[in-house]
């Protein structure tokens, strides 16, 4: 093998233009997106008045509570901590479990191969979607607001935020069951109900229980927060210690939700390695 | 073919045994066993087989029974207290919704949407917060992917660290460093863009690290063999491979962004947030359904054009990854 030498790329160069430049339409187009993309860019840092200055001041202050920070220390509020630490467990498991149940139907009814009607379909598919745009935390705070402080305003909001998504899913999974074992069941004379109780929930439940698992995990992780409007659990605790410039008991605080939430994906990737 | 004599041996025993025990699994081709044996031993493999089955149905049933008890004692939550509580959300939700009526529409929606150039800043704000915190948060991402990709770098220590900083970075909730920031930075959106970047080098890091351990290593093996030192083998041999993907994986975050950086205005960090926390608390019920429906029409014009450009930057075989 012998590598090409300069006047061999000139000489390539001269035949083949195209492989070495792009066309200047796609040159003009590239350069468009970039400057629009640092237009964009550089408004958006004028908007939020970035400055190097501001940048360091803040900087000096963060330095200033991580010192602040060290060593975490419970204080004596450890066990209300815990109780805190269990009520947001408590939380996102009942909030999961309501957006599971109520989502079920809803996602069978989603489902093409089972309702074959195409705008019925449609209407409820965008109808999860819209409201997937609402943030947890949002709902939290309207929640509160609707039924008062405390846990169960964030069981609804986790809920109610989870029923869409879920809907959507377990709509998709339902769509994607193979149709042999529903053939089987029409087949032996199975009715609607049979169809979907033989034929098609066996195929969807490990799928659906996955899905289930996964927003679990990431439920106790946005439950953490909820408190910071007033739905119950750690996150009262955290914003508390932060308002009040306890920043020891914070960081413990903060440590004890990575602690929680590394425990809580551990434990649910081994049972969702073993359902699939 | 010959077996060795041990083997013969062996073989013996086992079809002898094979012969007296019913539970050894035969298949059928034995002919000495009837069909009356072999469908009792089908029966007591099946009944094994639904036994432990049923044990750990049971097993998760229990833990299942035990969670659900834990969490009711804990949270107070009551069927009750769901019944009292349902109706109440249902009345404030419904409470938000706008009196609009046919003959007077178009007055009744100007009525209904009378900050709309107020909240449309907000929102420009919001969408700002969402696209600064990704590029910036993007930029750290990848700075710090490479150090954590397995394949990329030998040194098991920077391996470590850059993981660990990724996770804690991912882990620690977005709101939790805009309380922070706000505290350091001051209010306003400054906070929550840096907020948001934080959480989104953490969350990005780590996809783009496995990326980067999914590429083709021929590449990166011709630049190290034409002498390319590390800076150059990452800028040549696996960002052209992995550049679809980061884009696909930086718009996905940026939808996931614009959502967060809603409802980062609750804790003071800018953004429409800001204004729809007041119309809460203050009770002004149509600002509330007003806010959220443009909230809600944003969200899905960005969700739909990401999905779309996406799906031309990679295919349609990209699922969903939160």
């Amino acid at each position: 093998m012998t590598l090409a030498s300069h006047a061999d790329v000139s000489r390539l160069k001269r035949t083949h233009p195209g492989i070495f430049t792009k066309p200047p339409l796609e040159r003009l187009r590239d350069w468009c997106l970039w400057l629009g993309f640092l237009g964009v860019m550089g408004f958006g840092l004028w908007w939020i008045d970035a400055s190097p200055l501001r940048v360091i001041n803040g900087l000096n202050k963060l330095g200033l509570l991580v010192t602040l920070m060290i060593p975490p220390w419970p204080g004596d509020g450890f066990w209300d901590y815990c109780l805190a630490m269990a009520e947001t467990l408590a939380m996102a498991f009942l909030g999961t479990l309501i957006a599971f149940v109520v989502a079920l139907p809803l996602g069978f009814l989603g489902a093409k191969n089972i309702v074959p009607n195409w705008l019925f379909h449609f209407g409820l598919r965008r109808f999860f979607d819209a409201f997937r745009g609402i943030d947890g935390l949002v709902w939290a705070l309207i929640f509160v607001s609707a039924v008062g402080l405390g846990p169960f305003a964030g069981v609804l909001a986790i809920a109610v935020g989870d029923v869409m998504v879920f809907g959507k899913l377990f709509a998709e999974a339902i769509e994607n069951v193979d149709r042999k074992p529903v053939d089987g069941v029409r087949a032996s004379g199975g009715a609607g109900l049979h169809v979907v109780r033989l034929g098609v929930f066996p195929q969807v439940f490990p799928v659906m229980m996955s899905h289930v698992l996964y927003f679990f995990e990431s439920n106790v992780r946005s439950a953490t927060i909820l408190g910071i409007v007033g739905a119950g659990g750690i996150g009262l605790q955290l914003s508390d210690r932060i308002r009040i410039n306890n920043w020891q008991e914070a960081a413990f605080i903060i440590l004890m939700i990575l602690v929680t939430v590394a425990a809580i994906d551990a434990i649910s990737r081994r049972i969702r390695a073993k359902l699939i | 073919m010959s077996l060795p004599a041990g083997a013969h041996f062996a073989r013996r025993l086992f079809f002898r045994e094979a012969r007296v025990s019913t539970i050894t699994q035969t298949n059928g081709r034995l002919s000495s066993t009837t069909r009356a044996e072999r469908i009792h031993s089908f029966e007591d493999r099946y009944r094994q087989q639904q036994f432990t089955r049923r044990n750990w149905t049971l097993l998760y049933g229990a833990l299942f029974l035990a969670a659900l008890i834990g969490s009711v004692a804990v949270s107070d939550f009551s069927i009750p207290g769901l019944l009292k509580g349902l109706p109440m959300a249902w009345n404030y939700i419904a409470g938000t919704l706008p009196s609009l009526s046919v003959e007077n529409f178009w007055a009744d929606l100007a009525d209904w949407y009378w900050g709309l150039r107020f909240w449309t800043r907000l929102l420009v704000e919001t969408i700002l917060m969402g696209f600064v915190g990704t590029v910036l948060g993007g930029a750290v991402a990848l700075l710090l992917s490479f150090p954590a990709s397995r394949n990329l770098v030998e040194n098991t220590g920077i391996y470590f660290i850059a993981r660990r900083t990724l996770e804690f970075f991912r882990t620690v909730p977005e709101l939790v460093f805009a309380l922070i920031f706000v505290f350091a930075f001051g209010l306003g959106p400054f906070a929550g863009v840096l907020a948001i970047a934080v959480h989104t080098a953490g969350s990005l890091g780590k996809l783009f690290a496995e990326v980067n351990e999914n590429v083709d290593p021929r590449p990166i093996e011709g630049v190290r063999a034409s002498g390319g030192n590390w800076p150059m083998i990452m800028r040549l041999g696996v960002v052209p491979q992995a550049l679809p993907n980061y884009a696909s994986y930086l718009l996905l975050r940026f939808e996931i962004n614009v959502r967060g950086a809603s409802a980062l205005g609750l804790v003071g960090a800018g953004g429409i947030g800001e204004d729809l926390y007041v119309a809460i608390r203050q009770f002004e019920y149509t600002d509330i359904s007003a806010i959220m429906l443009l909230l809600i029409l944003t969200t899905s014009v960005i969700d739909i054009s990401c999905e779309s450009i996406r799906h031309r930057l990679i295919g349609h075989n990209l699922t969903q990854s939160a």
